[in-house]
Order: structure tokens, then C-alpha cells, then sequence
């Protein structure tokens, strides 16, 4: 029998809150609402927009207190036209606002693909330079809240395939604020894909302060020697559960959480399965051309006289995420990642 | 049936009038245009209004209670799909969005089958006896293209039939909800496009989906035929669906109708109006009640009784409760529909990973208790 993973403490983070002055215990959407308050005080181009995140201040409270704080004309009601939103943005920007605007779920963001395959992510590429698109655009994404149909998909791979995109994924509130600070701060277009269920399952303290997370820059979580575990986004708590059944069974993790997806860290990915000699990638996404074959990849070309086991998958299956009374089928339980574990450890 | 007047003409969007045939106390204000409906249809169609309402209610309680997920009330708008339920037919096609109920039932999609959907089976959009219905649709005003090639399908085939399809007022800000209206234009295909426009996008009111005077006058832009109708008025959303039918029927469609309502509840469960309407406009609207609005119409002309509905309501109640819980005893999901649905044929790659999952799910249950 395996031992309940249920009730110990679950390492959130790898930070010191030494390095800052102030802290405030903070979940994921609280995280996210102070970098849009902190980045709308010191930055006038920051225009905030998208369905409900005006009044009612977005469906999850993303947004909550911003118009009243900043006015409604930096944050605001749009029309309901996720491909008006997306398009909009993109004209604001290259007219030197940064708009960092929200698909209010992940699943309706598709009307908008036009805008961003053909504009946002080849504006700088056609223009030869001259104009440029700096925009974040914001979605929940992800499973495992009983939700409607479209309500549950992950589609990073999908982004990650578009040359032009960035596309960042947080785990905690100190990441969240952190990367989409350096977010809005960049000068390209971002997909800033936000776990929704882990929005407000996780509180950790949160610097008060400004501060910024690179992009493209994977985290190191967990050291460990036997195997390396690359996750991102609700993933990650879901490893951190299948380490404890490892521990237990004798068996050392390294934990990577990606944190972006595009621009991917080869070097983090590389170093690790050099000293591991295995690799397993945890998402939530179809198998098929997904974020587990690009990372398996990568440990193939960077570390193949490493491997003692072929690079595995653990992931959603090709399907349409079912309806919540069939949706745990579907998603990666600690134990479907401890099972894999010890699969690839014993190979 | 058509008398030598056109509704569609009197009322042109152009002209800016709402139509309505009774008032918000369920006087008759408009004679001319009352609907030809027999007294057994009309109350008909009154306790299905009813039973639509009576049904809504308690899906929110379960919802409230837990035993159902996200879900969508009616609860103010009943009218609309009330009017169409009562003539569309048998073998008329239903592309719904997600708001209405009433049509749903009058196809022969059963309560239990909604109910099994709002807890999160797919097997509550196979449904058994309705037919030319397709599944609740959730991308905003997607779903309206598909009625329009459903006309074009009905033109081509030269069949006696119309569609029926819904949307929202913010759902009119959708490049889909454009494309629909000016495909079936030049097509001109018998589809009946009906926006609900119940004042909110969950919480963005119409004011900030457009700046039109109304939504019906989208339809000019468009070549095709317009109304504004007052959406809690039965009879004038009975009159109204019913010169539109034969207007499709006789080629004379598309026709785009906004029903003006308010959502009386909530966007869905999982939305707190209160954080962006006054309880005063709440109240406003109350009084303009489409079930109450009939009822005293219907009780005017002695058809229906305070007392005949204190007596049918908790029959309805009971009916309600005894599909819901058929419903809730509809037991575990197998997992084989996780995957069978997806393609004609399953791939060999997606057969193998159903493979692997089964190894999996034989591992846990000898190491998990």
C-alpha cells in the first residue's frame, strides 16, 4: 500500500523573503492584482481591459479595485469579442500603450487566434522593427474545477507552436507577480496562462514590493538524483504530492518547474537530465505534439549519453477534457505521476 | 394567416417601436396584431412557461445545495423560449445557446437529460426523443453559423422546416454573430435568429456591447428582416416567431427578432449580480414579469386561476424532483467515453494510451486502498 501523500507540508517555493522588506500572504489572484496595480502606478501606457474586468472587476477578481483606483479609462468593460479584444490591443500597441487585456477562459480564446497567429506574433518580424507589439494577454486556463464544456483545456502547446509568442505559466502567488511584472515589462506579446485551480488553493507570503521574474528561466524546486520531474502551472503541486510517495519508496526527484513555456530553458532542462539520467514531464495538455515530446526532445539532443531511460510523458490523453463527473479520468493524480516514477526509475 | 400588414413592416427597426401587445399588467394595448391561438394552446403554453419557471427555480436550489455544477437560470426570460417552444415543430431545428429551457422541453429534450448535463455527464446531450436539436452550445454566438448552414441545408434539400437559434445581447458582439446574420442574408435561408437581450454580458451592460439604437437594427445593415419585440410579452413573441415561421417558409427569411428581457437571476450560479445592478432596477423589472404578465391576461379572460396555479405548481415540483433524481441515480462514468466519442474510427495511438491507462488504473487499485 502507498502511504497518503494528504496532510504534510508542501514546499511552496525556493525564495528567500529575506531579500524584501514588506510581506502580505497572498494567493494567486491577489498576486496577480497587485502586479496590474503596481504596473498601472508606474507605468501611464498600462491599459487593462477585457470582458467584466471593469465594474465587476473579472469573473475570478482578477481585476477587482483597479477601475475604481485607476479610472475607466485604463481599465474597463470591452464588448464581448475576444478577437475584438485580442485586435484592439494589438493597434493600441503599436501605438506605445501596453495593454495587457483577458480572455476570461482559456477555451474562448480561439476567436482570437486570427489576431494573434497573423498580427501580434509577426508585427515586429514583417515591419522589419519598426513597429512592435508589447501586450500580455491574460487566461485562466486548465482543469480540475467541475466545470462546463471549455471551461478545463490547457493549450500552451498550441502558443508555444506560434513563432512570435512568449508564453508564461505561474505555480505560486510569488511567481505569478514576479513573471507578470517582467511580463508587461516586455516588449513582446506574452500568452500568460494562469492555473485557475490553484488560484486560490495556495497562500504563501508575497513581497509587497516591486519586483520581476526573467522570462524564459525555468526554476529548480527540488534537487534530486534518481529522476527529473518538469512540470509547470497546477502541475507542479501535483508532482510535489507524487515526491512524498517517492520519498517514501526510496526514490530522489528533481523538480523543475518550467515557468515558461517559450521562450524553454534548454540549459536548466539539459544540466538536470545530465545528472538524473531520466526525465518525466507532467501536463496537462493532449499527448500528441505536446509540451512533454518538445521537453523529451530537448534531453535527447542535449544529454542522449546520459539517458538510462527513454524520456516519458505523463499527460492529458487526445481527448476533449470530459465534464466533471468524467473529468479525473483525465487528469494527472499524484499517483498516475508516482506510477510513472517508479516506472521510469526501475526501467 | 398573414394578414395583408407585415408585422416585420409596421414594426421596420427603423422605426424605433418596441412591439408589444400587452402591458406590463396584462391589458391588451395593441389589438390589432393579437396572435391567433386557441385558448388551450395559450394555456398551454402558459403552464409550460410555468413548468419551465417551476424547473429553473429548483435546478438553481440543487445547484445551491451541491448536487449540480455551474448553471445558467432562466429565471425572468421565460417568455422567449416559452413562444418558440409553442410553435416550433417536430421537425424544426433548435440550435440553443444555453439559456433557453423552455424550447429545450418543447422538443422533447427531457429535464433529466439537463439535469445530467449540469452535473457533468456529456450523456445529457444525447438526447433520446428530440430531435433536429443540437447540444447546448457555450462559445459565445458560435453556434449561430451552424444554424445558418443548417438553413442553407433546408433551402438546398427544399424541405418544410425553419431553424431556430439563439443568442445574447453581448453575444452581438461577436464576429461570429455577424457573419451569421450576413450569410443567411445572402443565402436567404429560413432561419429564425432570436437575441435574448437580457441588458447584461454577465455583468457589462447592452449600453457597452454597442452603440446601435437597438439590436434590432442590426438587421438593416444586413438586408434582412428586423423586429424589437418586448421578450415578456408572450403574445407579441408568439406573434412575432409566428409570421416569422411563415415568412422563412415562404423564402422570405432570414429574420433577426430582439426580445428585450432581464435576466432576473444570475449570469450563472457562479455570478453575484449585486456587484453591478441596483436593487431598484431589479424591482423595475419585476414588474414586468412575463409569466406574471400572462397570467393576468389569461386570468382576465377566465382561463386560469390563482387557484388552479396553487394547485398545479407543487405537481410540477414533484415532477421536477422525481427527473432529478433519476438523474442523480445515473450512476459512475465509464471510462471508455472518455475516448469513443472522439473519432469514427479510434486511432491506434489513442487505443494505446486507453491501453495504458487501464495498466495504470490496475496498479492503483492494488497499491491504493
Amino acid at each position: 500500500m502507498i502511504a497518503s501523500y494528504s496532510g504534510k507540508p508542501l514546499r511552496l517555493s525556493n525564495y528567500s523573503t529575506k531579500e524584501f522588506t514588506g510581506m502580505k500572504i497572498m494567493n494567486m489572484v491577489n498576486a496577480i492584482n497587485d502586479a496590474l496595480d503596481i504596473k498601472l502606478s508606474d507605468d501611464k501606457n498600462v491599459i487593462v481591459y477585457g470582458e467584466d474586468v471593469g465594474v465587476e472587476g473579472g469573473v475570478f477578481r482578477a481585476t477587482e479595485g483597479l477601475q475604481l483606483k485607476h479610472g475607466a479609462d485604463r481599465v474597463f468593460d470591452s464588448p464581448l469579442a475576444e478577437s475584438g479584444i485580442v485586435g484592439t490591443a494589438i493597434g493600441m500597441a503599436v501605438a506605445g500603450l501596453r495593454p495587457v487585456v483577458e480572455m476570461q477562459f482559456c477555451g474562448f480564446v480561439y476567436p482570437a487566434f486570427n489576431q494573434i497567429i497573423s498580427h501580434a506574433s509577426r508585427i515586429r518580424n514583417r515591419s522589419r522593427g519598426n513597429f512592435e507589439t508589447p501586450m500580455v494577454i491574460r487566461m485562466p486556463y486548465g482543469g480540475g474545477i467541475n466545470a462546463l464544456e471549455h471551461h478545463s483545456e490547457s493549450m500552451e502547446a498550441i502558443f508555444g507552436h506560434i513563432p512570435g509568442l512568449k508564453v508564461v505559466v505561474p505555480s505560486t502567488p510569488h511567481d505569478a507577480k514576479g513573471l507578470l511584472i517582467s511580463a508587461i515589462e516586455s516588449n513582446d506579446t506574452i500568452l500568460f496562462m494562469e492555473p485557475k485551480r490553484i488560484y486560490r488553493a495556495i497562500k504563501q507570503e508575497v513581497a509587497e514590493e516591486k519586483y520581476s521574474i526573467p522570462l524564459g528561466k525555468a526554476n529548480v524546486l527540488t534537487q534530486g538524483k534518481d529522476v527529473t520531474v518538469v512540470a509547470f502551472g497546477a502541475m507542479v503541486r501535483e508532482v510535489q504530492k507524487a515526491m512524498i510517495m517517492a520519498k517514501e519508496a526510496g526514490i530522489s526527484v528533481e523538480l523543475i518547474d518550467l515557468r515558461s513555456i517559450y521562450p524553454i530553458d534548454r540549459e536548466t532542462i539539459a544540466k538536470s537530465v545530465k545528472k538524473t539520467g531520466r526525465i518525466i514531464t507532467v501536463t496537462e495538455g493532449p499527448r500528441s505534439f505536446g509540451l512533454g515530446s518538445e521537453i523529451s526532445q530537448i534531453a535527447i539532443e542535449e544529454a542522449f549519453l546520459s539517458l538510462e531511460a527513454p524520456p516519458s510523458r505523463v499527460s492529458g490523453f487526445d481527448v476533449i477534457v470530459p465534464l466533471p463527473k468524467g473529468e479525473h479520468h483525465y487528469m494527472q493524480d499524484p499517483y498516475k505521476i508516482f506510477y510513472e516514477i517508479e516506472r521510469i526509475v526501475k526501467f | 394567416m398573414i394578414k395583408n400588414k407585415i408585422l416585420f413592416d409596421q414594426y421596420n427597426p427603423l422605426n424605433k417601436t418596441m412591439f408589444r401587445i400587452i402591458d406590463d399588467a396584462g391589458k391588451v394595448v395593441n389589438k390589432e396584431w393579437l396572435p391567433e391561438i386557441g385558448d388551450e394552446a395559450l394555456l398551454k403554453a402558459y403552464k409550460d412557461m410555468l413548468f419551465a419557471r417551476v424547473a429553473d427555480l429548483q435546478t438553481v436550489s440543487y445547484q445551491r445545495q451541491g448536487r449540480i455544477y455551474t448553471y445558467p437560470p432562466n429565471y425572468g426570460q421565460e417568455a422567449i423560449a416559452g413562444a418558440t417552444g409553442a410553435l416550433i415543430g417536430d421537425n424544426d431545428w433548435l440550435v440553443p445557446a444555453f439559456r433557453e429551457m423552455g424550447a429545450m422541453l418543447a422538443k422533447g429534450v427531457t429535464l433529466k437529460e439537463l439535469f445530467l448535463y449540469f452535473m457533468g455527464y456529456e450523456d445529457g446531450s444525447k438526447f433520446q426523443k428530440a430531435k433536429f436539436t443540437l447540444p447546448i452550445s457555450v462559445p459565445i454566438a458560435s453556434q449561430i453559423l451552424h444554424a445558418a448552414g443548417i438553413g442553407y441545408a433546408i433551402k438546398y434539400n427544399k424541405e418544410d422546416k425553419v431553424v431556430f437559434t439563439f443568442v445574447g445581447d453581448g453575444g452581438t458582439s461577436q464576429g461570429d454573430f455577424h457573419e451569421a446574420i450576413n450569410f443567411a442574408g445572402v443565402w436567404k435561408v429560413p432561419v429564425i435568429f432570436i437575441i435574448q437581450n437580457n441588458q447584461y454580458g454577465i455583468s457589462t451592460p447592452t449600453r457597452l456591447q454597442t452603440a446601435s439604437e437597438s439590436l434590432a437594427i442590426k438587421s438593416v445593415a444586413y438586408g434582412v428582416k428586423g423586429i424589437q419585440v418586448d421578450g415578456n410579452d408572450f403574445l407579441a413573441m408568439y406573434r412575432t416567431i409566428q409570421e416569422s415561421v411563415e415568412l422563412c417558409k415562404k423564402g422570405e427569411g432570414p429574420v433577426l427578432i430582439e426580445a428585450v428581457t432581464y435576466r432576473k437571476g444570475a449570469h450563472t450560479t457562479s455570478d453575484d449580480p449585486t456587484k453591478y445592478r441596483t436593487k431598484e432596477e431589479e424591482l423595475l423589472w419585476d414588474g414586468k414579469d412575463p409569466l406574471n404578465r400572462l397570467k393576468s391576461y389569461l386570468i382576465d379572460k377566465k382561463l386560469w386561476s390563482n387557484e388552479a396555479e396553487e394547485k398545479i405548481v407543487p405537481q410540477y415540483k414533484e415532477e421536477v424532483d422525481r427527473q432529478f433524481i433519476e438523474a442523480e441515480n445515473w450512476g459512475a462514468y465509464p471510462k471508455e467515453d472518455v475516448f469513443k466519442y472522439l473519432y469514427a474510427d479510434m486511432p491506434d495511438d489513442l487505443k494505446e494510451q486507453e491501453r495504458q491507462y487501464d495498466r495504470f488504473l490496475q496498479w492503483k487499485a492494488t497499491k491504493v486502498k
